[in-house]
């Protein structure tokens, strides 16, 4: 074999290798296969996003040095969204929100996160580094690392895109018991923000319910906004995301928990008129739908005042309300004064939220 | 289209043919089913829990 | 939200009560049905029974869509489904509805059936466009507020020349269900159930207008109110059914003037007659079979009709022994008084269509309703 006449250029350089073609390339199989191509698609998009000194070891896990004198707290969350993209937000920084939120809700610090992605068959790679490089963004806006993860590949209609997955650890300080086993009778129910923004945004670009609103997704994480909190009141019970089954759900399934029941001030909860309307619109009740940016706390009712100001001084807590009491009650249910001057329960989702025909 | 508390949505306006831009309708699955007449909204306004019993057209 | 927020205000609510508790009479009870299950939904949502006096009970009646739907339908929509290899729309709470062999649409769905939320009519149209490889076939259910879309939809069928799209037709009449409820022995034999008045559909009079209900007042001197779905129409209405029953009188009137009127929306009724004609009978969930209560695709329109295209003849099939649907659905029966509320039968696992949709009656108990069953111990 002749060595090519070097003088003209066009030579391969030593180790070069063509970097993705991200404007019109797709995910095929070979991408989930180990061998070059998948270290190919790590490097150019997950590396090149997420950088830290713990993927850059290379191993196939990561080593993680543990602060001394504080407990661990681990959650794990699975993301499967449609629309992938919507108002608001997209799955990638929903997929950091939802677990950094998960293990803020433990009263921990989250430190780190894990991630894995399970990608279909002619997935559009300028949609995927998109989707990675919004979960490193949020990583690096909620201070956590993507310390560790995983890919692979399933066939054209066996997936929905992407799914991903994360798991994320975080350190408790000593002196902090957050559960949602705490609640007492007497206590005070406050919430961060407007209920239903998230659910909204999404539905508002589901096929044949298309509808126009400016609405966003409240997707957000809430570390920083619980750090504050805790620092006026250790002594917080409970702290809790209500995502999917909304404000409704999540309230039920911490009176199971703490085997208490509560009484809510249905004028006291905040809903964005938009989403009142859409609701309206789709007969929806916006106690029910998702939410990806909010929280709720229980609290002696001696500080609520303080947390609640507290939470009004941090940006992921203006709008925060005091939004009922917890009571005593052997059936643990949720009962709610309305607007309009009855009272009934406020019951768990069941099933799916649908809209109603008549 | 219709406007609900700044919610935008398209309906079919086919079965309120008299429907005009700026009406108020009463919409279901999709399709404006029927009018509001402003006037007779504020009638019956004025009229909750009033003592008299003149309510209503007696049909 | 202009002609809605108004409709909610928590200071008329109490001053309708006051007017409510000052004329209902100590010394007799009042009975009403609600007919319409978007009623049962308003009272239930906003608390209103705890604004009215001890002396005045609503009953639920059926008009609730997907409460009436007999097994035997929703079965003929799953073997669809399953058996032809048919696209399946239909309307969200249609889903969770139980059929035969503990299935329901959402579990046929789950063993492989193609079956599809639509929040209109015209969305399954849509999905027959764009799938022309497929059948399609609309699951069509409700009163005469979603019949219109469902003629709009068959006649635009028509026009497109559309050859993958039929309509499984299981609408069905509301003054028809009235009048079998007037006509069953526990309500003629006053005593039973003691019907003073009743509360008259909302967007179902928007479509056939008042003048249907006069031969009720008039026939079984029943006063009706016609109300809108907002609490303080139903609020208003249930004063009026107050101030009738006090004054002797058996008339039509209407709360909800400022959408209904006596003869209804003629446009929308055009449309209806045009594609459907009476079926002699239909069964009901709960009240057997109704005679002339139902409609069916006309013979000219006939290859839009799935019960034609397809081999799927209706078997009716009987309810679960123990549910008490029927007799709740007449009124003869409240929701705790079956064995199965709250135990066996709940929102997640329903047993009879009362518990399917958030308008039944004792979905609606169960969902907003039941802390008044059992005493709250509070703090």
């Amino acid at each position: 074999m002749n060595a090519r006449d070097d003088s003209k250029g066009g030579t391969v350089r030593a180790g070069y290798v063509r970097p993705l073609d991200i404007r019109n390339g797709r995910i095929d199989m070979g991408h989930g296969a180990g061998g070059r191509a998948a270290a190919q698609l790590i490097e150019e998009i997950f590396l090149a996003a997420f950088d830290n000194p713990f993927l850059r070891q290379g191993n196939d896990g990561a080593s993680l040095a543990i602060p001394q004198g504080s407990r661990l707290v681990m959650a794990t969350d699975a993301h499967v969204i449609s629309p992938l993209f919507f108002p608001g937000g997209d799955i990638g920084a929903l997929s950091v929100h939802g677990t950094v939120n998960d293990v803020a809700m433990m009263g921990a610090t989250p430190l780190w996160l894990s991630a894995s992605f399970i990608l279909e068959e002619g997935f559009p790679l300028a949609d995927l580094k998109r989707i990675v490089q919004s979960m490193a963004a949020a990583a690096r806006e909620a201070g956590v690392a993507v310390v560790t993860g995983d890919t692979k590949v399933v066939e054209q209609g066996k997936g929905d895109g992407v799914f991903i997955s994360t798991t994320g650890v975080g350190v408790v300080p000593h002196g902090i018991d957050v559960s949602g086993a705490n609640a007492r009778p007497g206590d005070v129910i406050l919430l961060s923000g407007t209920v239903g923004d998230h659910g909204v945004a999404v539905l508002s670009q589901r096929e044949s319910l298309e509808f126009e609103t400016t609405i966003v997704s409240d997707t957000a994480a809430l570390n920083g906004l619980v750090a504050d909190m805790l620092a006026v009141c250790p002594a917080i019970r409970t702290l809790r995301d209500p995502t999917r089954g909304g404000l409704a759900t999540t309230l039920n399934e911490i009176a199971r928990q703490s085997g208490v029941g509560m009484l809510l001030d249905e004028a006291a909860i905040p809903v964005k008129p938009e989403v009142d309307a859409a609701c309206e619109l789709l007969g929806l009740d916006p106690l029910y739908v998702a939410n990806e940016g909010k929280l709720i706390a229980i609290v002696p009712a001696e500080h609520g005042e303080a947390v609640l100001a507290a939470m009004r001084a941090h940006p992921r807590g203006a709008d925060a309300a005091r939004i009922g009491i917890v009571q005593q009650d052997a059936h643990h249910f949720v009962q709610m004064n309305t607007r309009f001057g009855g009272r009934r329960v406020v019951d768990w989702l069941s099933g799916e939220q649908l809209p109603r025909i008549c | 289209m219709v406007n609900l508390g700044g919610i935008r949505k398209e309906v079919s306006i086919e079965l309120v043919p008299e429907a005009q831009v700026g009406d108020y309708v009463i919409v279901h699955v999709g399709h404006a089913i029927g009018m509001i007449d402003p006037d007779e909204a504020e009638r019956t306004l004025a009229l909750f829990g009033e003592m008299s019993a003149a309510t209503g057209v007696s049909a | 939200m202009k002609y809605i927020d108004e409709f909610r205000d928590g200071d008329v609510a109490r001053k309708i009560a006051d007017r409510l508790a000052t004329e209902a009479r100590g010394d007799r009870q009042y009975s009403f049905m609600e007919f319409c299950g978007g009623h049962t939904h308003a009272i239930s949502r906003y608390g209103v029974s705890e604004l009215l006096p001890t002396n005045v009970r609503m009953i639920h009646g059926p008009g609730c869509p997907v409460c009436v739907l007999p097994i035997g339908r929703v079965d003929m929509a799953i073997k669809l489904a399953l058996e032809h290899d048919v696209i399946v729309c239909t309307y969200g709470d249609t889903m969770r509805v139980p059929a035969s062999d503990s299935l329901s649409l959402t579990k046929a769905k789950a063993r492989g059936g193609d079956i599809r939320m639509v929040y209109s009519a015209a969305d399954a149209l849509t999905v027959a466009r764009d799938n022309p490889e497929r059948q399609v076939v609309f699951f069509a259910i409700g009163f005469e507020t979603t019949t219109p879309p469902t003629a709009l939809a068959i006649l635009r069928a028509q026009r497109e020349g559309l050859k993958n799209f039929s309509v499984l037709c299981c609408h069905v009449l509301t003054p028809s269900a009235i009048t079998h409820i007037l006509e069953s022995p526990e309500v003629r034999q006053y005593g039973t159930v003691p019907i003073d008045g009743f509360i008259g559909p909302a967007h179902v009079s928007i479509v056939i207008g008042a003048a249907p209900y006069e031969h009720f007042a008039e026939e079984y001197r029943k006063p009706v109110v016609i109300a809108g779905f907002e609490p303080l129409d139903v609020m208003q209405a249930i004063l009026m059914l107050v101030r009738q029953v006090n004054d002797g009188r058996a008339h039509v009137e209407n709360e909800f003037t400022r959408a209904v009127d006596r003869d209804g929306n003629l446009a929308a009724q055009q449309k209806v007659s045009e594609v459907f004609e009476l079926r002699p009978s239909f069964e009901w969930r709960g009240l057997g079979e109704v005679p002339y209560s139902a409609l069916k695709i006309r013979p000219a329109f006939a290859e839009f009709d799935a019960e034609r295209r397809f081999d799927v003849g209706y078997k009716p099939v009987a309810d679960n022994k123990a549910c008490e649907c029927g007799a709740i659905l007449r009124g003869v029966k409240k929701p705790t008084d079956c064995k199965i509320f709250g135990t066996v039968c709940t929102p997640e696992n329903p047993v009879g269509s009362c518990m399917v949709s958030s308008e039944g009656a004792c979905a609606a108990h169960y969902a907003y309703g039941r802390f008044k069953d059992i005493p709250v111990v509070t703090a």
